[in-house]
């Protein structure tokens, strides 16, 4: 149950957890690393543009690992690229997330048999949450992935347990 | 402007043996094939000689022609032995509006180049494409690093027909 589903028992007063109050803040300012790959970062870029606006849902892109909470991987992960993309998202604060963009960083892609250079998933060097299939996905299926992450989130623990790997029992 | 049959004589009388023949029954663009040893000098020559101006290499593609002896040893992994190696050269003068294709053979297991970097500019990276994927040696290039794949990746030359992906890379699984 999300955080503005609780009850308004004053007039604009409501009564909540502190847990769901921070994860509906995390959850709502999304901060994403600006860092494309491939033609899906075209997708991501148009995400980003006026049409979808990936701002309505406190998404703005970061020019710094340092200051981002999820890291889009919007394309072919080559094997060079991939020692760099590790190197990213450990530079990045906890909690963070990662959203895995298109066939490519799924699983290898249409690289999956003949592509000598490419990384077959990203899931190999680094911790994915959302998988969003297509090639490339259309913006409005990144838009579900966020949505999704955003699912995640909210059933996060933030006080108790462990970090941002903690999940509520339903 | 010159056609290649033209071209192909002025060449000859200028370098004999280094240029080895013109080839014209090719179902694409006929193309002259010389020494790559000596195709430095001939590409200086094609730049700078009056009435020839080719001042311009539109493109430099390694080839692997794999005419070598096909061997599958235990584990069926191909092998090729032997057989020749290719560098085209695709060039083209803007003053004169003529274009003419150069290619030169070289051994498989030694395949030495010389480069034409100091001839055209535009030769630096794609030697360094030619060596990288197909791994021929541009003899003279200041500067032949990988320019693609990893500097340290150790499992050879990718675009060959022979060539083995490695089961890891830097602790990656690279097979699906």
């Amino acid at each position: 149950m999300g955080f503005l589903d609780k009850q308004f028992t004053n007039e604009n007063i409501v009564v909540a957890k502190v847990e769901d109050l921070f994860n509906w803040a995390r959850l709502s300012s999304l901060w994403q690393m600006s860092f494309g790959l491939a033609c899906c970062a075209i997708e991501m870029m148009a995400t980003s543009a006026s049409h979808y606006d990936f701002d309505r849902f406190g998404v703005i892109p970061r020019p710094s690992p340092r200051q981002s909470d999820v890291i889009i991987i919007s394309g072919t992960v080559t094997l060079k690229m991939a020692l760099r993309i590790k190197r990213l998202y450990e530079q990045m604060p906890d909690p963070k997330y990662v959203i895995s963009m298109g066939s490519c960083s799924n699983c290898g892609g249409p690289y999956w048999e003949h592509g000598y250079h490419v990384l077959k998933g990203v899931d190999r060097v680094i911790p994915v949450d959302v998988y969003v299939p297509g090639c490339p996905p259309r913006p409005e299926a990144l838009l579900e992935g966020l949505l999704k992450l955003q699912e995640k989130i909210r059933n996060e623990y933030m006080v108790n347990g462990n970090s941002s790997a903690g999940k509520k029992s339903a | 402007m010159k056609t290649i049959e033209e071209i192909f004589e002025i060449l000859k009388a200028k370098f004999g043996d280094s240029i080895l023949e013109l080839k014209t029954d090719q179902p694409v663009e006929p193309f002259i094939i010389a020494d790559p040893l000596e195709i430095d000098k001939i590409c200086f020559f094609l730049r700078d000689e009056e009435g020839l101006l080719f001042d311009s290499l539109m493109n430099l593609s390694g080839v692997d022609d794999a005419n070598g002896e096909s061997k599958n040893d235990e584990s069926g992994a191909l092998n090729i032995i032997g057989g020749t190696l290719s560098v085209y050269y695709h060039i083209e003068s803007t003053k004169i509006l003529h274009k003419l294709c150069l290619k030169v053979s070289t051994q498989r297991e030694n395949p030495e180049v010389a480069s034409v970097f100091n001839v055209w500019r535009h030769a630096d990276w794609q030697e360094r494409e030619a060596y990288d994927l197909i791994g021929i040696k541009f003899l003279n290039h200041p500067d032949l690093r990988r320019i693609l794949m990893p500097y340290d990746w150790e499992a050879g030359h990718p675009l060959r027909k022979d060539y083995k992906n490695p089961e890891f890379y830097q602790g990656m699984k690279v097979p699906y």
